[in-house]
């Protein structure tokens, strides 16, 4: 009797869904190792580390004429480059030369790819510099990817200490280096040591900077490449099919696969790509450039390095990977000299004549010419008609100067002030003026006149400004 | 602002970024990697197609961390409505602090200059230019740059003044204000029109413009009984009540014909503002060095 009551379940059975695992969209970041290499041009971006590196460092501490060789002083409005001083008024040279700058590299760019990242870029030289760091203290990339597997013990926290300590003073040297561009580095360097600012920005920049290369530089590397840079996302459009970018060879490289060095590969029916996986260790980006022209790709030739030096190995010629044209890898000829290499060539030399010519023809002088608001013109007693003006006088030159004002526009136009003052040295003097004329010499209500300064001591210092008389109508 | 309108705000602020929010999590979509994959967005253009891989996570955390700064911000400041925020910030605070720096750093020019007497600051060329930024920026306006003025306004630097050229007449000036008032008609309301235009011939004699000398005798006359008690038995003007002299051809108001009458018929009410409680007597007492500079030697 003690037999259960057989039960049978009515519920309906759930619907087999497939499993799914549910992501956030927001990757991690892989880390990237990148394998050390030598070759030809891993020493062309080394000299040219090495140039740009010590120029960073050492120009601060160069002075001439008791000044520093480039020196931004932000509080005192003036900029110090190479002896010479530059004004706010001057920053329309500031424009010019930054459109130097972007039409140099469209320039290098639609004729040699990404060549500036891949050699100049400061992103890249303080990456190549920490990547060095990196294999002196926890060695090659084998070994560095077998220290991150390993257990926490002490001689891998010794090791990541170490690396890290090089890293924060490299990035340190850095920040101060940068700020002495702002503040005179000498100063600088012994204020710093001994806590002795006044105000805390100094201290903030400094350590701003050296947090920024230390993250820049030792975690984002490639990051930045990827999907900070602004210069990254169009670049494309300056390429054509005869711009000079690394590419693999894939008619003469495919089919790959590994094979013995004496194995004739001809007769295993594979191209010369040994299917090695050097070019992808040794990239910077950790992209595989046997995939073809990726945005990622910065040009550094790591890859044609690591190629090189397989192919040798293997007693093929080099080149698989290279620098060259989409046109030359379809077998076509290609253009150095094209409608787009030979534009920008020529606007860039146009802007670099025009700079040249601004900055040899800049007058240590500034006027502005400020019309007084309120009364827009007087009656005299004598009867003339009178305009009030405040102008602005710059002497930018380094000593001081007297200078003399005239001004031209109208039959009989007098300065009824004074018109002869002395402005000392980087000084804004402030000179209110009155000009008259007799009415029947105005023609209309509303002239163009032109205030012209001229140093008394050098004819050739001279600044003009226009502005405008006004009178009653006439009567 | 009303508790409706505040509370609309707050909604309106808080909704967006919270929306903001929202939207960053309800965009995440299952995978079944994490990784990069060959999925598409559907998106083609020309032949490209759009990939749909996945976001860096840093770049997510950055936008969180945004989000947390919009709150931050929010408690802070004021921002929501009519909530203050909790540093009490407001522009008038802001405003005020910065004066009081501003004074911090100057005061000690200002009260090195205030110590001098005014015809000795009117030496100093370091106080004349701080004096002339000051009445570019307080005075041009009216009286012009170069200090000249204009219809209405007097000119400061020749030796002509309606209360006085000394130094302290010219500082009183500037920090207590003057109220000039030329009635109409001056003490003689029944005036006619004939009577105005006598009057005028009478002044226009001074400096010789007079046209018809039977009409400028009738003016003195008239001149006696209805202006002299201002503007001086002689016409010469009173520092005192800041009657003009009416013998110089230095005319506030215009010197032709016309404007003389229109003076006479309507008056006039000229203002200077009092200064001292604008500028702080200290700064008065630098623009008067700078106005007593002007007229020297005129």
């Amino acid at each position: 009797m003690s037999a259960n009551i057989p039960v049978k379940n009515i519920d309906p059975s759930p619907k087999k869904k497939p499993e799914e695992t549910t992501i956030d969209l927001y990757a991690s970041r892989k880390k990237i190792y990148v394998k050390e290499i030598t070759g030809v041009f891993q020493r062309i971006r080394t000299a040219s580390l090495w140039l740009l590196m010590s120029m960073y460092f050492i120009f601060c501490w160069v002075s001439i004429n008791g000044e520093q060789l480039i020196y931004f002083d932000i509080p005192g409005r003036k900029f110090h480059l190479f002896g010479e001083t530059f004004w706010p008024q001057d920053f329309v040279l500031l424009s010019w030369l930054l459109i130097i700058c972007a039409f140099g590299l469209f320039f290098i760019t639609s004729l040699f790819g990404r060549i500036w990242c891949g050699y100049t870029c400061p992103q890249t030289v303080w990456t190549f510099i920490f990547m060095w760091a990196e294999e002196k203290v926890e060695g090659s990339r084998n070994k560095r990817i077998k220290l991150d597997k390993a257990p926490n013990d002490a001689s891998k926290t010794l090791k990541k200490v170490i690396k890290h300590s090089i890293w924060l003073l490299i990035a340190f040297a850095t920040g101060l280096t940068f700020v002495g561009y702002f503040y005179p580095i000498r100063e600088l360097v012994v204020d710093f040591f001994s806590f002795n600012f006044i105000g805390g920005w100094a201290y903030f920049w400094i350590l701003f900077f050296t947090a920024a290369t230390y993250i820049n530089a030792g975690w984002l590397r490639e990051q930045v490449c990827l999907y900070m840079c602004p210069y990254a996302r169009f670049q494309s459009v300056m390429f054509d099919k005869d711009t000079m970018v690394v590419s693999y060879n894939p008619n003469r490289g495919e089919p790959r696969g590994s094979r013995k060095k004496s194995a004739d590969p001809k007769q295993a029916g594979l191209g010369d790509c040994v299917d090695c996986g050097m070019c992808v260790q040794v990239c910077p980006t950790g992209i595989d450039i046997r995939d073809g022209l990726q945005y990622e790709c910065i040009g550094c030739a790591l890859c044609i390095d690591a190629c090189d030096q397989i192919m040798d190995k293997m007693n093929y010629p080099k080149g698989l990977i290279s620098y060259s044209t989409e046109n030359s890898l379809e077998g076509k000829q290609s253009h150095l000299v094209r409608p787009k290499s030979v534009g920008y060539g020529l606007m860039l030399l146009f802007m670099i004549a025009s700079v040249i010519y601004g900055v040899t023809s800049r007058v240590p002088l500034g006027l502005d010419v400020i019309k007084d608001r309120g009364a827009l013109y007087q009656l005299t007693g004598m009867g003339l008609v009178e305009n009030s003006y405040t102008l602005k006088v710059i002497n930018m030159s380094d000593q001081p100067r007297e200078f003399e004002l005239a001004v031209t526009g109208i039959e009989g136009l007098s300065i009824s002030t004074e018109t002869r003052f002395t402005v000392n040295s980087g000084e804004v003097y402030s000179l209110p003026t009155s000009i008259e004329v007799d009415p029947a010499n105005m023609t209309q209500t509303n002239h163009d006149i032109e205030f012209v300064v001229i140093a008394n001591d050098d004819k050739s210092v001279k600044a003009t400004s226009d502005s405008r008389f006004l009178g009653p109508l006439s009567y | 602002m009303s508790s409706f309108w505040s509370a609309w705000i707050i909604i309106i602020s808080l909704g967006s970024v919270f929306g903001c929010w929202w939207l960053l999590y309800a965009t995440r979509k299952s995978q079944t990697s994490n990784t990069e994959t060959e999925e598409t967005t559907g998106h083609t253009y020309d032949g490209i197609e759009e990939l749909d891989n996945p976001l860096p996570k840093w770049w997510f955390y950055m936008f969180l961390a945004t989000i947390f700064f919009g709150l931050a911000y929010y408690a802070l400041y004021p921002g929501l409505g009519s909530y203050p925020g909790l540093l009490g910030w407001t522009s008038t605070n802001q405003w005020e602090q910065e004066v009081e720096e501003a004074d911090a750093e100057y005061g000690p020019i200002f009260a090195a200059f205030a110590e001098k007497s005014v015809e000795d600051l009117s030496k100093d060329p370091a106080a004349l230019k701080v004096g002339q930024r000051l009445f570019a920026n307080n005075c041009a306006i009216c009286h012009g740059s170069t200090a000249r003025g204009s219809l209405g306004f007097p000119n400061l630097t020749d030796s002509d003044w309606l209360y006085g050229g000394s130094a302290d007449a010219i500082k009183q000036t500037i920090g207590h204000g003057r109220n000039g008032n030329m009635p109409a008609k001056g003490l003689n309301p029944a005036m006619s029109k004939s009577d105005i235009d006598d009057l005028t011939n009478y002044l226009l004699a001074f400096s010789n413009r007079a046209e018809d000398k039977a009409s400028s005798e009738r003016g003195a006359a008239m001149f006696q009984t209805a202006c002299a008690a201002c503007h001086g038995a002689d016409a010469k003007g009173n520092l005192a009540m800041g009657a003009p002299n009416l013998t110089d051809n230095v005319w506030l108001y215009g010197g032709t014909p016309s404007m003389i009458k229109q003076t006479i018929e309507f008056g006039r009410a000229g203002v200077m503002p009092a200064h001292n409680e604008l500028l702080g007597e200290e700064k008065v007492h630098v623009l008067s060095a700078y106005i007593y500079s002007l007229s020297q030697g005129k």
